[in-house]
């Protein structure tokens, strides 16, 4: 086999195995390709070899071979031909593909593709890793052979990002490798979910050099830190026989879990004679003072079973750490820690384990069976962490992916969620505006309705003069809901009684979750709003616009998702999305579902994602593609005017498409065209059939965060601004790159910390707003939805109504700014007081009648920007690192700030026809 | 004229003390201090209670998220020499110290037992040339007796005191059943001082966004009656000196409250409202009326009102009251 790359330790552990066990095979590694030196190729190559398996992690469209394949190949022939061939006759040589999606190799491929190479008529341009039942390239692999040594401790655990798993497993693997005895080697697997997700964590120790790079296949240590993964996925999966099994129990006793394990998983671990030990670790930690954190007490747990070091041994070298990363805070958190360790011993169990499933308690399905049928059958295979199983049959040919997929996940992250108080509740839809999840919806029907609800289904007169018949509900979906509070924090109605109470409130979850689930099914019978009967100018309209954007897996809390969420609502129906790379292309695309959804008559947006460096100019072609189409369209229609009718022509022509009236009436004569075009035997009428729906006016937006729009795609924005096309650029601004974990971008501001910035950025933010402007026709916005939502609901409609391109810049709290999450909206009141973010509109619309066309949305700054910066933690870091030099980044900051606003607040005052003169034909 | 006084054993070259909380978070404020002529500085108060937050919290906010999801496993640069703790706190203090020849006061507020002793000696260490103990404490707990919150008071004096060689003194609240008896004990305790009183946190109610409002207002003068009566019925009676702080805005205030009996007057408000040379002025004011009034010295001056040395001492009894309310009809009549 000859390879090169990551596979080759894999390929070298398996080729010794095999010949350990009387097989003659063997590995070249390949460490310099291209230029390859035949003559060190040659020389490396035996003089017994008779079949060669060239192995590579890469696809070449076209070629009639991958290049290292090729290269091999042509180093053979021209070898025969000058005579310099080592081996007697020449090799059979066979390319493969491994790795494919970044997919496993193991050591049972390598034998899949040894054993091929035996055949008489091995397989070429073979795959291997995954299973082609289409163009039935790959190889079958046995599942069951594995070349794990008994000497290696292969330790899996499952855990949530939120628990410190991860961070645990990093400090064992310190404490272990530490020891001169012991090899350690530690790799961490995460899902795609920014809030919830859950981490496998493979961790090997050993006596001798580990060389697997692969996930632990076969382990003898299993650790479940939370009890509700049961439910979800098989974590036993890949427990050895007498494996060790650590399970949290909580909430539960570690004494009464058994009953409560399900039966499978019982039957589990019955059948492989698993060892069981459980705790009920979130209760030491509370008891501890230990909040949430379980980290500590669950690795104390692997240390005392797991039987690396001799338990006395690992406990002490677990205090021993505990003291080293502690000391800075204090003995008495260093005590603390240690008490935590002893009560941690004091409180592990073994479960004993009945010869029998005794468990009444099944299985959940992964998804309900109401789901779609794609939904069932792939995307739950996916959520069940079984995605690697699926055949390449079970994925769209063409590209495309089905969406509104997230409602079927219900993932229940969060213990607390909001309830409604019809009483206290003035319906105004803050609540439902910023909720980063959209699981907060508001509907208003006839009381009529009523009849078949659930008792328990809430229910008000609607707060409105006139409709004495018409009651409103606010439904929360609390299973997809991350707790994440903002909705509380919004929420301005208070109760007389009781001024700590809003109308929205958290609670526990699991008292209300069943009641809840059924009050949720009764929502959903409720018709959906019209959305001609929707006042789309206010945020208390825009509450009854079904989001098209729900159930993201962003951070709980996240203060991009609610602007993205509005475009959904505003637009959703006829909305074409170019997304950059960014935290937005992760949530808005990341598989195993999708958020962007569907309205009821199966609309919605469009939805995609291509580089980081080129999302302005794909955008752009979404909208060239549009107006082609448009044009094509219109063309055609012109030429079968006399079959269709005049009438009907030139109104699908000349409609006016801006209000949502307008939209609402040309989508019903594109349904009558198409009637029309039914009849016609004209073969142009199924060209105009193909492009009709083009005739409804696209909103087409470009999307994405500052390193994009500052950074990255800098060049891009700003050439398809100035290419005047009707295009919307949303840059969700969270002024670093959160995606990758807090990068200074040029959006980063002044004195605020972030990695390569580690002393405090020294230069000052970019105005992107004002190199918008300075252009005349590009309509500028900068919003913060938690300082004014009615200004960022008016920004999006007029950016969009604007026939030209607009740049929207929205303000986006986010967990790199070192922030209570919960009061993201306050944070971003703030920045708009101290002027760090004023807010306003440049509206060329305006400017066509020589009014001024920049609107400043935000009064003069009333407070220091320290009062807004000194509560995140990428400023206040600097003032504990350098507070001279916090000080002054400070100051000079502020002194940016009063000559910026100066500046905005001249621009505003001036009249209209001092700015830039817009082209008009 | 002599304007000395003595304070938990300190000489000092007058009795006007700042105490101004957010006016001593400088270096260069405490030299503008001395140089307005301070006769010392009471440094604002190291809260205990704030650092361990502010540590738990940047701990917190620092790891949110991290290790969660592959691309981010964390989101701030690693930096390792960040200060929190009492380090800012006792860097001024420091600094202070060795810039000014006033004597600098440490103020501390203390959670545990622990923090109590460790920062007191961190702040001896600094250069403070004693420590005031800021105690401030609200027993919300119903089920929390008089008795022990006047055994916490006296504990905490003792365990700082053992731990310490720099006078101490005690920032009390009038919330006590028998203000003469805590005095007593905390002085048995070893307090080297008493100062009288701090200004509880009493919060405010705001009608508009129905919340409660955490504000801290400037003292008037009005307020000095409460500290001015306790310092009467106190001095002559203790080893421990007598701090007055309360209500001081002009110089006016200042000559009661030494008449009353107090050692040190300390301000805040009046240089917050009118800056820090206002200091100057009080200075200026006690002088012009002793000068008026032929005192020759603050000693003289000192307790004169005292209720030990009135010629009605049931002036400052409650008994009176009712006496107060019927005294329009003349003795004689």
């Amino acid at each position: 086999m000859i390879l090169m790359g990551s596979g080759q330790e894999t390929a070298c552990e398996t080729a010794a195995y095999l010949n350990a066990r009387g097989e003659k095979v063997g590995v070249l590694q390949v460490r310099l390709y291209q230029p390859l030196s035949a003559s060190h190729f040659l020389a490396a190559l035996p003089a017994s070899v008779k079949s060669i398996a060239v192995l590579e992690r890469t696809k070449e469209p076209g070629a009639t071979g991958e290049p290292m394949y090729l290269e091999v190949i042509s180093t053979l022939v021209e070898a025969q031909i000058e005579g310099t061939l080592p081996t007697s006759v020449m090799p059979r040589v066979i390319g493969g593909r491994y790795g494919l999606s970044s997919k496993e190799f193991t050591p049972a491929m390598c034998k899949a593709v040894f054993d091929e190479l035996r055949k008489d008529k091995p397989k070429n341009h073979f795959t291997v890793g995954i299973v082609d039942d289409v163009t039935h390239t790959s190889l079958d692999v046995d599942a069951n052979f594995m070349i794990e040594s008994d000497k290696v401790v292969r330790a899996m655990f499952y855990g949530l990002g939120a628990d410190g798993t991860v961070g645990a497993n990093k400090n064992s693997i310190k404490i272990i490798g530490d020891d001169p005895d012991f090899y350690a080697q530690g790799y961490f697997v995460y899902d795609s979910k920014k809030s919830g997700s859950q981490t496998v964590s493979h961790l090997r120790f050993g006596p001798e050099p580990i060389r697997s790079p692969y996930l632990v296949q076969s382990a003898n240590f299993i650790g479940c830190h939370q009890f509700n993964f049961l439910n979800r996925g098989d974590v036993l999966k890949n427990a050895a026989p007498g494996a060790v099994f650590l399970l949290n129990t909580s909430p539960h006793e570690p004494e009464e879990i058994w009953e409560r394990i399900p039966r499978p998983v019982q039957e589990e671990i019955i059948a492989k004679k698993l060892k069981v030990y459980g705790i009920n670790a979130e209760k030491v930690a509370r008891d501890n003072g230990m909040g949430t954190r379980i980290n500590t007490i669950m690795q104390t747990c692997f240390f005392a079973i797991s039987g690396v070091l001799p338990r006395d041994k690992a406990i002490e070298k677990i205090k021993y750490s505990i003291k080293k990363s502690y000391m800075r805070k204090g003995e008495e958190v260093v005590r603390k820690n240690f008490e935590a360790v002893d009560n941690t011993l004091v409180n592990l169990r073994e479960i004993p384990v009945s010869a029998q499933a005794t468990s009444t308690i099944e299985l959940p399905p992964t998804v309900s069976a109401n789901a779609p049928e794609f939904v069932r059958n792939v995307t739950a295979m996916m959520m069940a962490g079984r995605g690697d199983e699926l055949p390449v049959s079970a994925l769209p040919v063409d590209g495309t992916y089905p969406s509104a997929t997230t409602q079927w996940e219900k993932r229940n992250i969060s213990n607390f969620v909001p309830v409604w108080e019809p009483n206290v509740c003035i319906q105004c839809g803050n609540c439902s505006m910023v909720c980063p999840h959209g699981v907060i919806r508001s509907k208003f029907y006839n009381e009529s309705s009523l009849e078949s609800a659930p008792k328990a289904f809430r229910t008000a007169p609607i707060d409105a003069r006139g409709f004495p018949d018409i009651r409103y509900t606010l439904q929360v979906y609390l299973e997809d809901c991350t707790g994440c509070g903002l909705c509380v924090e919004v929420c301005p109605a208070k109760s007389k009684e009781q001024t700590g109470r809003k109308a929205i409130n958290m609670a526990l979850k699991e008292p209300v979750l069943e009641d809840e689930k059924a009050n949720i099914r009764f929502f959903e019978t409720l018709p959906e709003m019209d959305r001609g009967r929707v006042d789309f100018s206010t945020v208390r309209g825009v509450q009854f616009l079904p989001p098209l954007f729900e159930f993201s897996g962003a951070c709980a809390g996240c203060g991009e998702t609610p602007y993205v969420k509005l475009l959904s609502q505003l637009f959703g129906d006829r909305l074409l999305v170019a997304n950059a790379t960014g935290c937005s292309s992760i949530y808005g695309g990341n598989l195993p579902t999708t958020p962007w959804s569907v309205n009821s008559e199966g609309r919605g947006p469009a939805w995609s994602n291509s580089l980081f460096e080129d999302n302005a100019e794909f955008g752009l072609g979404f909208r060239l593609t549009a107006d082609k189409h448009l044009e094509y369209a219109t063309e055609l229609l012109k030429a079968l005017a006399g079959s269709i009718g005049e009438d009907l022509v030139d109104d699908l022509i000349n409609a006016e498409q801006t209000t949502e009236i307008d939209i609402r009436r040309q989508r019903g004569r594109v349904a009558e065209l198409k009637q029309r075009l039914q009849e016609i035997a004209d073969p142009r009428a199924k060209q105009l059939l193909a492009v009709v729906d083009q005739l409804v006016r696209r909103s087409v937006w470009i999307v994405g965060g500052d390193g994009w729009a500052y950074d990255i795609g800098s060049s891009g924005v700003d050439h398809v601004l100035a290419s005047g096309r009707d295009v919307n650029v949303l840059v969700m601004d969270t002024e670093v790159y959160s995606n990758t974990g807090g990068q200074m971008s040029k959006s980063t501001p002044m004195g605020a910390v972030a990695k390569f910035a580690a002393a405090g950025k020294q230069i000052g933010k970019k105005d992107i707003a004002l190199q918008a402007i300075s252009y005349g026709n590009v309509y500028v916005a900068r919003i913060a939805l938690g300082a004014n939502p009615q200004q960022t609901l008016l920004a999006f409609r007029e950016a969009e109504a604007y026939r030209g391109p607009s740049l929207i810049l929205a303000y986006s709290h986010c967990i790199a700014h070192g922030i209570n999450m919960q009061r993201g909206l306050d944070q971003q009141h703030l920045a708009v007081e101290c002027g760090h973010w004023p807010l306003f509109r440049y509206n060329p619309m305006v400017h066509e009648s020589n009014e001024n066309p920049f609107v400043l949305d935000s009064g003069r700054p009333k407070i220091p920007l320290k009062n807004y910066a000194y509560n995140e933690v990428r400023y206040k870091v600097l003032a504990h690192t350098n507070p001279k030099e916090a000080a002054y980044l400070m100051d000079t900051a502020q002194q940016g700030i009063n000559r910026r606003w100066s500046v905005y607040e001249d621009m505003a005052a001036r009249s209209g026809d001092t700015f830039q003169p817009k082209y008009k034909p | 004229m002599d304007l000395t006084t003595t304070y938990m054993g300190m000489e000092l070259k007058h009795p006007i003390v700042a105490s101004a909380a957010p006016l001593s978070g400088s270096v260069a404020n405490i030299k503008r201090l001395e140089d307005a002529g301070a006769a010392a500085v009471v440094m604002f108060s190291l809260f205990e209670e704030q650092l361990k937050h502010e540590s738990a919290a940047l701990e917190y906010l620092m790891t949110a998220g991290t290790e969660s999801f592959a691309e981010s496993l964390n989101y701030f640069p690693e930096v390792d020499d960040y200060t929190v703790g009492p380090d800012n706190y006792l860097e001024l203090l420091r600094q202070a110290s060795a810039a000014v020849d006033i004597p600098i006061i440490g103020s501390l507020n203390g959670i545990t037992n622990t923090g109590w002793i460790e920062y007191a000696q961190l702040m001896q260490e600094a250069g403070a040339k004693g420590i005031e103990l800021n105690i401030y404490y609200i027993p919300a707990d119903l089920t929390t007796s008089g008795r022990e919150v006047e055994e916490r008071y006296v504990g905490i004096v003792k365990a700082v005191k053992a731990a310490v060689t720099v006078p101490v003194a005690v920032k009390l609240n009038p919330f006590f059943s028998a203000i003469g008896s805590m005095a007593k004990a905390l002085d048995d305790a070893g307090a080297d001082a008493l100062v009288l009183f701090n200004r509880f946190y009493q919060p405010d109610f705001d009608l508009d966004k129905l919340e409660v409002a955490p504000n801290l207002q400037l003292s008037t003068p009005d307020e000095i009656r409460l500290p001015l009566l306790w310092i009467a019925i106190l001095h002559g009676r203790l080893r421990a000196s007598l701090g007055a702080t309360r209500g001081v805005q002009s110089a006016t205030e200042v000559v009661k409250y030494l008449m009353a009996g107090a050692d040190v007057v300390m301000t805040t408000s009046a240089l917050l409202k009118n800056g820090i040379d206002y200091i100057g002025t009080l200075h200026n004011g006690l002088r012009t009326w002793m000068e008026l009034h032929r005192y020759t010295s603050v000693q003289q001056m000192k307790g004169s009102m005292s209720q030990r040395k009135v010629a009605d001492p049931t002036a400052f009894e409650r008994a009176n009251y009712i006496k107060t309310l019927e005294s329009y009809k003349g003795d004689y009549l």
